[in-house]
């Protein structure tokens, strides 16, 4: 991505920083979110915030916005230090927050979501037009063009996040602070944002982006801030370090960025996808002309921006959802025109490891024994004589345990109170133990921390060296990389371009991902 | 301490809905007192009339079985995600089922009588219930609106039937003829003196067994077959359950299929056991009874089984209470009922917390030392 | 001639019986917009009812009466609002738990303090029923042929509160359109996340619409025991609030389709009294209670056809915590 020439920071250099944390401490019971967290930011820069979850940054940011107080500490806004107790209070002191999952009420129209909370009055009529006026001016200073009268649900994501940033501007934000903006993006808007966010810093904003993407840290901010487990490891210039150097603050050691592994020894076709097409439920296309194949000892990464149909696809294969067109070959039968539900599919040799396991691949209420068989409650080792055989499905979720290093190891613990990688490793060691032909795996590694990620990396690995075919699906473009014997691109739910890893380079997967097909190198 | 604390199992299921109740009952303790009553004395009452004498216990285990049965109805439900108020039109329906199998099989012996009386009255509930399952299933149809006008409709229903169609010829009250000596459950006073024991006679009769057989198959059912841990998922995440292969449709419709055949156990004690006939409106309110002691029996088969019983106290002991003290009647019994539906499962969060902290403080306690 | 006189009869009733369905309706459209599923509406309703009544009996005012009525009912709302919003406890439980209470609570009441089995003293004095109030030039114009036994039978003649009920859709719809509480409490119904981001209390706004729902359910119950009646009686709502709640859902959650919806439920319990005992060609006689039945078997239908599609408040139903 190139770089805009740096505007000149707009503030005097003796003025005090936009925001400032001296010593902010903050505890939930036993775990110590934020450990005497020292930050800094000037007005009129971009300061970057990185971590891995769980490091605390978001329990940071919550504090500066006022969803929390923190045990000790101060902050700072202009010099002037500023005691927040509530959202209401952060914005009366100029902060502005764009939240990752946005704020916004669909069916209200843009211009009533900006002015919710500062209506201007008990009676709206006058509040509206005023608001009207001042929505036109921000706009043009800032590049934030958004039609007022249309109903949010009706915006695309880009223009949703758009509106997020206008309610924070109306609202006299000079600190803004960015959650993961970009992870619902597409490159191009992320561009966008990225120039948006240039002239606020022209302008004399504070930017604050909190992101995980390394990408993103270096192409546009000034300064970057790296926390760890709740304490702040390094506060760098951006352009004195590199991505490397800052994922090793991040974690605490080398990080591994690929994994050894042997070349893949390919066997016969084992799925055959024929020009699937999905529309949902409103008619919109999310699937269009997909297919391609599955040999038996590879993985087939599907690269791209979360939303471009990827779900869909993984979801139609698994049998979750119904295609409009097309044809999946499987174990000898076709499994949309026979409509064979999930349970048959796993029977066939099919299984699948969602992308959203809270939401779809586990019951968190229940206990780990009754997760590990989810999905094939219906086998006869688990059953005896019409009741289920408790001891049986005891035991084997103890093995599963112990095989995948799952903490702690107590069958009958409920999986709420396990980590998301102990979750994470359950799911797998569920699908894996099934011996399956294929696989289906959806971001296996979301949410998960570092040393189970290796772990589940090498599992995948080992399944693909054992001959079974595997389709991972990531918007983590460096797993793809890592993992992938081929990689597929979608965008706007088309596969539009195919790579042997040995070809995958990441200029042309981005341009890819971007919408742009690769043209007959000649 | 280092997990989150949460209440172990046994004091959630046991200890919390104890104080619920408890708090219910103080509350009711406070209306009685500003009526003028003594509230010890009205509980004392109570409680003597519903367990101070064989008679008492008898009327309370009788009124107890209809509990049982609408509380499991409920707790199926619930279990698959779902809300079933309308118990009470099912256990009427399932009832007239029941009935009928009696007023015109009544001729066949009591041994072929009574599983076909069963089975009647469970196709029926559950035929009752199967509507508004559908609609939930397939419309995306509020169940909890679609069971409330039901249980109108089923009213307005049986009164026609009783009024036009099942009514004894010649009579004016609208109900059906009794059941002939064969169509009768016998009553427990009857099997106790086969044995040779005499205890007083009640309407309570074999039914009771039944309802108890009834919620260990509804334990055996809910979490010891694949059936059950299926009809759990759905109710839990439908999501999960769609990608564990368990149709959410399919569960919806089959737990509440069960649910009205549980419901149409009722008839079973009331009409062949107590009754002897088909009349108007003889559910009374056990439908909406049985909410109440689902909620404090937090679902579970076990717990209903004594919730039913303290509500059939409950009930008999009330009746007691309009015979000695008149400015009080069995209205005060549905003011708990309402109060424990209230502490027991809309406010159960408020009581939670201080409990928790308490057996935190217990057990940190402990461990410091 | 006659059918006109008999369809202007006919509305009149439809009116006297809307009345209180459309109150109870309105106050389940603030509670429900704003995200709290109002399953208490028959208990709030009977309470308001026995207040009224017994106040009215004891002071000799139906002032008085309208005002315990409406205390009585802003008290239960708050109780299903402290154990939903505060405590975030199951609304569907609360409501059928309030209701009830509420039943077996007014009798009680009743039995003691008046003795009557549980009624309330019957209200025959002066002042102590809201009744018709007659407007200017009524008699004559009940003369004048069409226009005026309209003017005479319908808009003449209804009492205080049918007029409060009328004039109440237009305040409502204007109160969510045009204002900025309306605002809102539209948005704490759709997504409570945001406005609590905006910096507005989710609860306070909750609570407001729980108290509005219960002081509309005040008027309900207090029009049923003195102006349609007079007097108490056990179970007098005879499922009035679950109709309510229907007729909101057809209305979709807004206030004028809402108002159509009531008027046809009534219509059609209208029509009931009318159709008792008369023989219709094909059919014979129609049985009362398959025509009182009727609006629930419509609630059904049309639940289970053309409502399947009725998007309800996005957020109703779930408890707000501020974790994400």
């Amino acid at each position: 991505m190139s770089k805009e020439p740096a505007a000149p920071p707009f503030t005097p250099p003796d003025a005090p920083p936009a925001l400032e944390l001296r010593g902010i401490d903050k505890r939930f019971g036993l775990v110590h979110a934020n450990r005497a967290i020292t930050f800094s930011v000037a007005a009129g820069s971009i300061h970057g915030l990185i971590g891995e979850n769980g490091a605390g940054k978001s329990t940071l940011m919550n504090i500066v916005y006022g969803f929390h107080r923190a045990d000790a500490g101060e902050i700072r806004v202009h010099g002037r230090t500023v005691d927040i107790g509530s959202p209401q209070e952060a914005i009366a002191t100029g902060i502005g927050m764009v939240h990752q999952h946005f704020m916004l009420v669909e069916n209200f129209t843009v211009l009533e979501n900006v002015v919710l909370g500062v209506e201007g009055g008990a009676f709206l009529l006058g509040g509206l037009t005023a608001a009207r006026a001042e929505l036109g001016r921000l706009a043009r200073n800032y590049g934030l063009e958004v039609p007022l009268d249309t109903l949010v649900s009706e915006l695309s994501v880009g223009l949703q996040q758009r509106v997020e940033i206008l309610k924070a501007l109306y609202r006299g934000a000079e600190v803004l602070i960015l959650d993961e903006p970009t992870a619902v993006l597409t490159p191009h808007e992320a561009d966008q944002l990225f120039s948006m966010l240039r002239r606020l810093r022209a302008q004399g904003k504070a930017v604050i982006l909190v992101t995980h993407k390394l990408r993103e840290i270096m192409a546009v901010t000034d300064r970057v801030t790296v926390m760890k487990q709740g304490a702040v490891v390094a506060e760098v210039a951006t352009c004195e370090t590199t991505p490397r150097r800052l994922a090793e603050h991040m974690v605490g050691r080398a990080v591994l960025l690929h994994i050894e592994k042997r070349p893949a020894q390919l066997g016969a076709s084992l799925l055959t996808v024929k020009k699937l097409e999905v529309c949902d439920r409103l008619g919109v296309v999310r699937l269009k002309n997909v297919s391609f194949n599955l040999r038996a000892g590879e993985i087939v990464g599907i690269a791209g921006v979360a939303g471009n149909g990827q779900s869909e696809l993984l979801e139609v294969l698994a049998g979750t959802r119904a295609p409009s067109h097309g044809e999946i070959s499987f174990g000898g039968c076709d499994l949309v025109r026979e409509q064979i539900d999930p349970r048959a599919r796993r029977a066939l040799g099919l299984a699948h490891v969602p992308e959203d396991r809270l939401r779809m691949g586990v019951v968190v209420e229940f206990s780990a024994a009754d997760n590990a068989m989810l999905g094939y409650h219906d086998a006869a080792r688990f059953n005896r004589g019409g009741l289920r055989d408790e001891a049986a499905i005891r035991a084997a979720c103890a093995e599963k345990m112990t095989e995948y290093d799952v903490r702690p190891c107590q069958p009958e613990l409920r999986l709420a109170a396990f980590s998301g990688g102990n979750q994470q490793k359950l799911v797998l060691a569920r699908e894996i133990d099934a011996d399956p032909k294929v696989m289906l795996i959806g971001q296996p590694t979301r949410g998960v921390d570092i040393g189970a990620i290796e772990f589940i990396h090498k599992q995948l690995i080992a399944l693909r060296d054992a001959g079974k075919a595997l389709l991972l699906v990531s918007v983590e473009l460096d797993e793809i990389l890592a993992l992938a014997d081929r990689i597929l691109v979608m965008n706007a739910g088309e596969i539009i371009g195919e790579l042997a890893r040995a070809d995958a380079t990441e200029e042309k997967i981005g341009l890819m991902m971007a919408g742009v097909r690769a043209e007959a190198s000649s | 301490m280092s997990a989150p604390v949460k209440l172990p199992r046994w004091a959630e299921l046991g200890v919390l809905p104890l104080i619920n109740l408890g708090v219910a009952l103080v509350l009711a303790g406070v209306i009685i007192k500003t009526l003028g009553e003594s509230p010890f004395a009205a509980f004392k009452l109570m409680a003597t009339g519903a367990l101070g004498t064989q008679e008492g216990i008898g009327y309370t285990l009788y009124y107890a079985t209809n509990f049982i049965f609408t509380g499991l109805a409920v707790a199926v439900a619930y279990h698959a995600g779902l809300f079933n108020i309308g118990a009470e039109g099912q256990a009427y329906i399932g009832g007239l089922g029941t009935g009928l199998v009696c007023l015109y099989l009544g001729v066949w012996p009591f041994w072929v009588i009574l599983p076909l009386a069963i089975l009647a009255g469970a196709i029926s509930g559950a035929a009752w219930a199967f509507i508004p399952a559908w609609l939930q299933a397939r419309r995306g149809s509020h169940i909890v609106i679609t069971t409330i006008m039901f249980n109108f409709i089923a009213a307005a229903l049986m009164t026609y039937l009783l009024v036009n169609v099942l009514i004894k010829p010649g009579q004016q009250s609208p109900e059906t003829r009794e059941f002939s000596a064969n169509a009768v459950m016998p009553a427990a006073h009857e099997l106790f003196a086969k044995i040779g024991v005499t205890i007083v006679a009640t309407p309570l009769n074999l039914t009771f067994g039944l309802s108890l057989m009834a919620a260990a198959g509804v334990w055996i059912f809910i979490w010891r077959t694949r059936w059950g841990f299926a009809l759990r998922v759905a109710g839990a995440n439908s999501t999960a359950a769609v990608y564990a292969g368990i149709s959410p449709p399919r569960v919806i419709v089959g737990a509440m299929l069960i649910s009205g055949a549980l419901a149409g156990g009722l008839g079973l004690n009331e009409l062949m056991g107590s009754q002897h006939r088909i009349l108007m409106d003889f559910p009374s309110g056990a439908g909406f009874v049985g909410i109440a002691v689902a909620l404090m029996g937090r679902n579970h088969p076990v717990g209903i089984v004594v919730a039913a019983v303290l509500f059939g106290a409950l009930y008999q002991g009330g009746s007691q209470l309009s015979f000695d003290m008149p400015k009080i009647n069995r209205d005060m019994v549905v003011v708990i009922q309402g109060l424990v539906i209230l502490l027991c499962g809309a406010m159960e969060n408020v009581l939670r917390a201080p409990l928790t902290l308490l057996f935190a403080r217990l057990h940190g306690g402990k461990d410091t030392e | 001639m006659e059918t006109y006189t008999l369809i202007v009869l006919l509305l009149a009733s439809t009116i006297r019986v809307a009345t209180p369905l459309l109150l109870a309706s309105m106050a389940g459209l603030f509670s429900e917009r704003a995200g709290v599923i109002d399953l208490g509406l028959e208990g709030k309703m009977l309470g308001a009812a026995f207040a009224a009544a017994a106040a009215s009996a004891v002071t000799g005012s139906v002032w008085l009466g309208l005002g315990a009525g409406i205390l009585t009912a802003v008290a239960l709302a708050l109780v299903i609002g402290y154990a939903c919003i505060t405590h975030r406890g199951n609304q569907v439980v609360a409501g059928m738990a309030v209701t009830i209470m509420v039943v077996g609570l007014g009798p009680t009441l009743g039995l003691a303090w008046f003795n009557l089995g549980g009624q309330t003293p019957q209200l025959d004095g002066v002042g102590q029923r809201f009744t018709g109030l007659v407007w200017p030039w009524a008699q004559t114009a009940r003369e004048v042929p069409l226009p005026g036994l309209l003017y005479a039978e319908l808009i003449s003649g209804q009492n205080l509160l049918v007029y409060f009920a009328a004039g109440l859709v237009p305040f409502s719809a204007w109160i969510f359109y045009r204002t900025r509480f309306g605002l809102r409490l539209r948005a704490v119904g759709e997504n409570p996340h945001a406005v609590d981001t905006a910096g507005i209390s989710v609860n306070g706004l909750r609570y407001q619409a729980v108290i509005i729902s219960g002081v509309l359910c005040g008027f309900a119950g207090t029009y049923l025991s003195t102006a349609a009646s007079s007097g108490f009686v056990r179970d007098m709502t005879a499922g009035k609030g679950y109709l309510a709640l229907a007729a909101l859902i057809f209305g979709k959650w807004r206030p004028w389709p809402t108002l159509w919806a009531c008027l046809l439920f009534a219509f059609t319990d209208a029509l009931a009294t009318r159709l008792q005992g008369l023989i219709l060609p094909v059919v014979g006689v129609v049985p009362v209670q398959f025509i009182l039945a009727l609006p629930y078997v419509l609630t059904v239908l049309l639940l289970a056809g053309f409502v399947g599609q009725a998007v309800a408040p996005k957020a109703i139903g779930m408890p707000y915590s501020k974790e994400k």
